[in-house]
């Protein structure tokens, strides 16, 4: 069974936010990027199911600039096949349409049984892409996959919402998204980052894939400022010597002064 | 402006989310709003959005919309759009409402601002602000020249409305059959019906301070005092002690309660991605020193086997009052 994983390469979510120069976007000089967590989920889920099946590829792509493939080589030494990465060249941001019409680009290329994505990519936390994937190549969906059981020409999917479980039943091809909970990731090893170095990463331009340049660095979706959130105001402390009474200034300060019970 | 909102609703019950975005709708457009309200035997729920601002609602009621598909749903919300040519369609951030969105746009060759906190209209674009990069910043976005504008609202931020107002129009839609390839073939609701976190007003969370799950009990005894929502860290969700559907944070669910309680909560970076934006932040944590007091409004330093019991005594006090 065929699989390609759409792998978002951003930002680790420890590094400290600066506001780059354009007031837009972030300063990106000490940021150390990483591989999306919920892709990491859908990669291996990709994996695993390439492995009890003991037969088919697992193709992984990003869209990005160069570093991007620093993200697909450390997917391809977890145990990926191939991967394909698309150059966004000068757009330094893509809406989630543009990248979505990219990958979706880059799926027609193949013949896959499941389209992988992460239910969102840790930045820009839009939870879009997948879904739009989709959307584009007239496919189901299952979002929030918290458990995946593989039949035969279909699969049954548990999906998180609020406060319960939808089980999905679909038929394959189908896109879906990976939701924490699906199952742990694996480490690289040693061997598999050395195979890696000899695995192959293709390289294709937007406007190869029919998608101008142009009209993708003029995402209709556009970050027009960037800014720090405002900061929160001082914490009140209330001095605990005695519990009961610091229980009790607190509620009055939640009812008197917060109004909030 | 022309706005069209998307209405969720579940066993016949609609979400309070999406009245939060008609009435932004209305507030925001001037005038009343057109919603679309999907599902099987819903028809009598269309009448009631009047007082929350809906001008028109468009009805899809049939027995292939009982449960949810994001053929039927999206397909819905299209056909609305389609008749109604709206300016901007406004959807709630809701795990159905986030499955749909990108789909709906995508057939509309569009994209979405995602989230919202914060919308206004600008020469009749919308603009919004959302948090970005796990909440250490925030983007004020639009959607350039697009020709139709979606956005999705976080739930629990917009304030639900309602008025005396005129019954909307209804009209119905008929989507012919549906065959859904993707079909919820059953939905498996926690025996409890508990409220889940990312609808609560209010919610108690608690993390590895608890000691161990057998200490729940401490934090369910404030948590129903309060009225509230239990939620969870990381670490007691990977410890087993919870389940995942109570995580709150970066991998778990993004909240924006009025009220959040943090007992025994370092208040990690992950975890304030989840809850940063909580009007009121309150930490009970022994170490003075944890992060999560960063970011609260009260704050209580002390052993939350000592703190939490008078705090659900004291609130269960002044709730008698
Ligand atoms: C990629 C990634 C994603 C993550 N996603 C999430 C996420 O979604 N949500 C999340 O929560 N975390 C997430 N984490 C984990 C996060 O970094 C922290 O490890 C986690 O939040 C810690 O949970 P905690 O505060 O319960 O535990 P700890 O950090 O161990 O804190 C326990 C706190 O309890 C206090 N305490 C102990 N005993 C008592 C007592 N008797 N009375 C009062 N206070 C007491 C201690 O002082 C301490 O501050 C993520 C991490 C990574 C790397
Ligand atoms: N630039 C990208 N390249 C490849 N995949 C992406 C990219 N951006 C997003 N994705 C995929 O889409 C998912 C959702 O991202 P988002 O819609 O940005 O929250 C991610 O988890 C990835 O699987």
């Amino acid at each position: 069974m065929n699989s390609f994983v759409a792998i978002a390469y951003v930002p680790d979510t420890e590094t400290r936010i600066k506001i780059g120069a354009d007031g837009k976007s972030i300063d990106e000089s000490d940021v150390k990027w990483i591989v999306s967590p919920y892709d990491e989920y859908a990669l291996e889920e990709a994996l695993r199911i390439k492995e009890a099946k003991g037969a088919g590829t697992v193709r992984v792509a990003a869209v990005g600039p160069e570093r991007a493939k620093t993200g697909l080589r450390e997917c391809l030494a977890r145990g990926a096949d191939d991967a394909v990465w698309i150059d966004s060249g000068d757009s330094r941001y893509l809406d989630a349409l543009a990248t979505a019409r990219a990958l979706a680009a880059a799926a027609r290329e193949g013949s896959y049984d499941f389209l992988w994505f992460g239910q969102k990519g840790v930045g820009y936390d839009e939870s879009l892409v997948g879904p739009m994937v989709a959307e584009l190549l007239d496919l189901p969906h299952v979002g929030n996959v918290i458990k995946l059981e593989v039949g035969e020409g279909k699969i049954t999917a548990h999906r998180e919402i609020e406060g319960a479980h939808e089980i999905v039943e679909s038929t394959l091809p189908v896109a879906l998204t990976a939701q924490k909970g699906l199952n742990e990731p694996r480490y690289a090893s040693l061997k598999g980052i050395m195979g890696a170095k000899k695995k192959t990463i293709a390289e294709k331009k937007l406007a190869e894939m029919g998608i101008p340049e142009a009209a993708a660095a003029g995402a209709m979706v556009r970050w027009r400022k960037l800014e720090l959130p405002p900061p929160r105001q001082a914490c009140k402390l209330i001095p605990a010597d005695d519990p009961a009474a610091a229980a009790k200034e607190l509620v009055r300060l939640l009812r008197e002064e917060a109004k909030v019970i | 402006m022309k706005f069209l909102v998307f209405i969720e609703q579940r066993e016949g019950k609609i979400r309070k989310a999406s009245l939060e975005a008609l009435s932004l709708a209305s507030k925001l457009g001037g005038a009343p709003a057109a919603a679309v309200l999907p599902g099987k035997g819903v028809a009598a729920l269309a009448s009631g959005l009047g007082k929350h601002g809906a001008g028109v609602v468009y009805v899809a009621d049939q027995d292939d919309l009982a449960l949810y598909s994001a053929k039927g749903y999206v397909g819905a919300l299209d056909a609305a759009a389609k008749k109604e040519s709206p300016d901007a369609v406004l959807i709630a951030a809701t795990s159905m409402g986030k499955d749909i969105a990108p789909r709906f746009a995508a057939r509309n060759g569009v994209s979405v601002l995602a989230d919202v906190m914060e919308l206004r209209v600008e020469n009749g674009r919308l603009v919004g602000w959302r948090p970005v990069y796990s909440g250490k910043a925030r983007a004020e976005v639009d959607c350039g020249n697009a020709p139709l504008q979606v956005a999705t609202t976080r739930p629990n931020v917009f304030p639900a409305q309602s008025s005396d107002a005129a019954e909307p129009r209804v009209e119905s839609l008929d989507l012919g059959a549906i065959a859904p390839r993707a079909r919820v073939v059953k939905v498996e609701t926690s025996a409890s019906k508990e409220l889940d976190v990312s609808e609560a007003d209010i919610i108690v969370s608690g993390g590895r301070g608890i000691k161990g799950p057998e200490n729940w009990t401490l934090i369910r005894d404030l948590q129903e005092a309060l009225g509230a929502a239990l939620g969870a860290s990381r670490a007691v969700v990977d410890a087993g002690w919870i389940d995942h559907q109570y995580q709150v944070g970066q991998t778990g669910k993004v909240v924006s309660p009025t009220l959040y309680v943090a007992c025994g909560i370092s208040g990690a970076i992950q975890h304030l991605a989840g809850m940063g934006t909580s009007k009121v932040i309150v930490a009970l944590n022994k170490d003075p020193e944890a992060p999560i007091f960063k970011v609260a409004t009260y704050g209580i330093v002390g052993d939350i086997f000592q703190i939490v019991p008078e705090v659900a005594k004291a609130v269960r006090e002044a709730k008698k009052e």
